[in-house]
């Protein structure tokens, strides 16, 4: 079975792509620092930095279509706050908004945080898809460890990517063999079998853990895996790189 | 030839920690360049043998690796001496890409980074698997990861090679181009294996193993002919003939 989840798009040939990740990640960190920093009412900085990042998004031959709907992850956090927003400070009612349910209605500040946070998650969400449609996971990886991330967070990381795979095979196996014995029965019986199945789970990963240690330390593992240096940036990068500045400049002028 | 003797087990006996008995009374001498099969049934103690070879797991009894013994201490100098190779290369390969499994070993031996590239390139190349560094093992295919799997400890220059179940879950193409791979290998090899035809192709020596206990200990010419011998260990006699015929030819 295979499964590309997480760096979907990352193996299409661009400029973008071909950039150093570290570049990368500086840049689109950059996009969201700015972007959830400024208040929420600089509308022409918003407008600035989505009109930037749909630029970068053709330019690294992505489906804009696709990365729209991925932005739709954001949703059910949006959600939460659209519930919350009619309970929130009661200074004045939002124009044309009173919904006439025994008094409910929405308030401005309300509405301003409900733009605030609608706006900023989009331009966060969208600027890590960019970042990880336009660099596969072990680049990632290992530009954040170039950054200077500890290792023992980057390699934790790098195995939780490395055995998702094989943890979801094992539990599509798992399902496919539960349901080519499984007649039905109550709900309750249901429960207790995916119980039981997330049981199995967690001791064939543990079990998987220790194997893959014996591994490790069969290969030299002694606690700590040296570094290898990094290759210098290129003038693309640098060039990429030129945005943060630009990207303050415009923060200052403009949020 | 006492001097080129790479592996020595005197008196090994293993049980495993809820009291099982694995391994009893083993002894076992290597020379260089040899080739060992390992056979016998499940259950046998064929990869509990394998795993004592690089102190993975310990026993009671001397393991000798090339005049080092097995112990704590020496576990670092063993390792890079004795290459290990798990049944599956989902537990082998546990880097996000194909080069970095193949440099972790050179990597954590000390050596320095153009060393360690030239080491996978080399690695790499003898498996066959060039230009696949920057791949990730869950897209390669049974065969291929087996084949990373051994790059990741050839890459090490280890003197001794200790394979567990190489063609397991292969299909026979791939078996085949697996094992014309591992004969190209000029180290000596310790292969677990419950594939006969397999251990003919590999290996000039089998030692038989039953219930922990060292069965056997004889050429591979010896074995395929002593229809007892194979007929307890449920091989095919006929088949075993033929291969016999085969290799005298």
């Amino acid at each position: 079975m295979k499964h590309a989840f997480l760096d979907h798009h990352s193996h299409v040939e661009s400029p973008i792509h071909h950039l150093d990740a570290r570049a990368k990640i500086i840049v689109f960190f950059t996009f969201i620092l700015i972007g959830v920093s400024s208040p929420p009412t600089s509308f022409f900085l918003f407008s600035l930095l989505a009109t930037a990042l749909i630029g970068i998004a053709l330019l690294a031959r992505l489906p804009l279509g696709h990365l729209l709907k991925k932005i739709l992850v954001v949703l059910p956090f949006l959600l939460v706050v659209t519930i919350s927003v009619p309970f929130m400070k009661k200074d004045g009612v939002g124009g044309g908004y009173n919904l006439g349910l025994g008094g409910l209605s929405i308030s401005q500040s309300g509405l301003w945080i409900l733009w605030n946070v609608v706006i900023k998650s989009c331009l966060g969400v969208f600027s890590i898809i960019l970042l990880s449609s336009t660099t596969s996971f072990p680049q990632l990886i290992r530009g954040m460890e170039k950054l200077g991330s500890p290792k023992i967070f980057t390699m934790l990381t790098s195995f939780m990517y490395r055995y998702s795979f094989i943890l979801i095979d094992e539990m599509h196996r798992m399902r496919r063999a539960r349901d080519s014995r499984s007649f039905g029965g109550r709900w309750l019986w249901q429960t207790k079998v995916i119980g039981h199945m997330v049981g199995t789970l967690f001791l064939r990963s543990f079990h998987r853990g220790e194997r893959v240690y014996l591994a490790m330390l069969s290969r030299g593992y002694h606690g700590t895996i040296p570094q290898t240096t990094a290759e210098r940036l290129g003038w693309g990068e640098v060039a990429f790189l030129s945005l943060v500045p630009l990207l303050l400049v415009m923060r200052i002028y403009w949020g | 030839m006492t001097s080129n003797k790479v592996i020595e087990i005197n008196h090994l006996s293993y049980d495993y920690p809820d009291g099982t008995p694995a391994l009893k009374d083993i002894h076992l001498e290597v020379y260089q360049h040899e080739s060992v099969a390992i056979l016998g049934p499940n259950g046998a103690g064929k990869s509990t043998l394998l795993y004592h070879l690089n102190g993975t797991l310990m026993g009671e009894g001397e393991v000798v690796i090339l005049g080092i013994p097995v112990e704590k201490n020496n576990l670092k100098e063993i390792r890079r001496r004795v290459g290990l190779v798990f049944q599956s290369p989902e537990d082998q390969l546990f880097c996000p890409t194909v080069f970095d499994d193949v440099a972790f070993g050179p990597l954590n031996m000390g050596l320095d980074e153009e060393d360690v590239r030239h080491r996978v390139e080399k690695a790499l190349e003898m498996m066959g698997l060039k230009g696949f560094e920057g791949r990730s093992a869950h897209h390669l295919s049974e065969g291929e990861k087996k084949r990373v799997a051994l790059a990741t400890v050839l890459s090490m220059d280890s003197e001794i090679l200790a394979l567990d179940e190489p063609t397991d879950n292969l299909d026979p193409a791939g078996s085949r181009l697996l094992i014309e791979r591992i004969q190209y290998i000029p180290q000596t090899k310790i292969i677990v294996t419950h594939h006969l035809p397999v251990a003919v192709d590999l290996c000039e020596r089998a030692v038989l193993l039953f219930e922990g206990r060292k069965i056997e200990d004889l050429s591979m010419r010896e074995l395929l002919k002593d229809r007892t011998l194979l007929e307890r260990f449920g091989f095919d006699a006929d088949y075993a003939e033929w291969m016999y015929a085969r290799k005298k030819g």
